[in-house]
C-alpha cells in the first residue's frame, strides 16, 4: 500500500513518519506524562518532532483533534436516534443547512436513496437520555423542515456491535 | 467477549473529577509538552489523578478511546455509511463477518428492516467498493451504500 493516501493537493501527504505515528496510536495515545516522548522512544524520534508532527497533522485536520471517545450510552445517552427524512430534492440543501444548526444535531448529511426500502435523503443524528426526549427533538426537525418533508423516521441503535475508529491497515 | 455488545445500563453517577475528565477531555488534548499536566493544572487536580482517572474510564469502558481522532477525508481515504437487511437468525453470524474487516470501524444495530449500518473508512477513496463487495460476498446479503453528498454539521460532545 502506498505511504501517500493523498489524491489531491489540498489534501496533506501523509509521509513514512506519520503514517508510523499513526498506528502507533489509533488504539490510543500513552497515558503517561511524556506521551511525545513514550512514541518517540517506540520509534526512535526525538520527542520535539513527535509532537511537532502531531501539531501539522492537526493543523491539516488530518487529526480532528487528540481526545476521549465517550461510550455515549454509558455516560447516560442511551437513546441514539437516527432521524432520516425524505426532503424534497430541491429543498434539501437549504433545510440541511437549518437542521445542522439545530444544537442537539450532532450530525446532518445528505445521503443517496436506495428505493424502494430507503427513501430519505437527510440523515440527522439526535442523542437523548429517553426516548421521549429524541422524539421532542425530532418533532423540531419535522416542524422546521414543513412541507419540504415527504416522511420520516428514527432509527434507535439498540447494540454497538464494533467501535474502533478509523484505523490504517498494517499492511 | 461476544461479537455483540448489548446495550448497557446507564451507570448513572460519576465523581465530580470524572465529571470534570469527561467533559474536558472529549474538546482535545493540548500539543504541548506534558499536555496530561497542562490539563490537571487547568482543573486544578494532580497529574497522576488524571491518569489514574483517564485509565479508570478507559478500563470501565466509558470511554471507548482516548487518541488521535482522524478525519478520513482529509487523509485522502475513503469513507461511507453502508446498511444491511439482516434475519434475525443470522444476524450474530453476520455481525462477526463483517466486524472482521479493518475497515469497518463502528457497526450498530439499529431498529428497521434494515437493522445493520456500519461506517467504512479505508486508505484509498476506490477501496469502498472493493470492502463493500467483500462483505456482501462474504455475508451473501446486499450491502446499501450510502457515502455522505453533502455534509451540514458534525458536532459530537456529550457533557455530563
Amino acid at each position: 500500500m502506498s505511504i501517500s493516501t493523498s489524491r489531491s493537493d489540498e489534501n496533506y501527504r501523509l509521509c513514512a513518519l506519520d503514517r508510523k505515528l499513526i498506528l502507533a496510536t489509533q488504539s490510543g495515545l500513552p497515558l503517561v506524562p511524556d506521551p511525545w516522548g513514550a512514541l518517540g522512544k517506540e520509534l526512535e524520534l526525538p520527542a520535539d518532532e513527535v509532537l511537532a508532527r502531531f501539531q501539522r497533522m492537526q493543523d491539516a485536520g488530518v487529526i480532528r483533534r487528540v481526545a476521549a471517545v465517550p461510550d455515549h450510552y454509558r455516560l447516560g445517552y442511551r437513546f441514539n436516534g437516527m432521524t432520516v427524512w425524505d426532503v424534497r430534492d430541491d429543498a434539501i440543501t437549504d433545510m440541511g443547512r437549518q437542521v445542522g444548526e439545530l444544537p442537539f444535531v450532532s450530525h446532518c448529511y445528505r445521503r443517496p436513496r436506495h428505493l424502494p426500502y430507503w427513501n430519505y435523503n437527510l440523515f440527522a443524528m439526535v442523542h437523548g437520555t429517553s426516548r421521549e426526549e429524541v422524539e421532542d427533538k425530532a418533532s423540531q426537525i419535522h416542524d422546521l423542515l414543513g412541507d419540504t418533508c415527504e416522511g420520516h423516521t428514527i432509527l434507535y441503535s439498540s447494540a454497538i456491535l464494533k467501535k474502533t475508529g478509523l484505523r490504517l491497515r498494517k499492511s | 467477549m461476544s461479537a455483540m455488545t448489548e446495550c448497557p445500563e446507564t451507570t448513572g453517577e460519576f465523581t465530580e473529577v470524572e465529571r470534570t475528565v469527561i467533559n474536558r477531555l472529549q474538546t482535545g488534548l493540548p500539543l504541548v509538552h506534558l499536555p496530561y499536566k497542562a490539563v490537571a493544572d487547568e482543573l486544578g487536580i494532580s497529574e497522576q489523578v488524571l491518569l489514574h482517572t483517564l485509565q479508570n474510564l478507559l478500563d470501565r469502558r466509558i470511554l471507548t478511546r482516548f487518541g488521535p481522532m482522524f478525519h478520513a477525508g482529509e487523509m485522502g481515504g475513503g469513507l461511507t455509511l453502508a446498511a444491511m437487511r439482516i434475519p434475525e437468525q443470522d444476524f450474530e453470524n453476520v455481525t462477526a463477518k463483517v466486524n472482521e474487516f479493518d475497515e469497518v470501524a463502528h457497526n450498530y444495530r439499529r431498529e428497521h428492516e434494515l437493522n445493520m449500518w456500519f461506517v467504512v473508512a479505508t486508505e484509498a477513496p476506490d477501496d469502498i467498493a472493493r470492502v463493500i463487495a467483500g462483505i456482501e460476498s462474504s455475508t451473501g446479503y446486499p450491502v446499501y451504500n450510502m457515502p455522505k453528498e453533502e455534509e451540514f454539521h458534525v458536532h459530537l460532545h456529550f457533557p455530563v
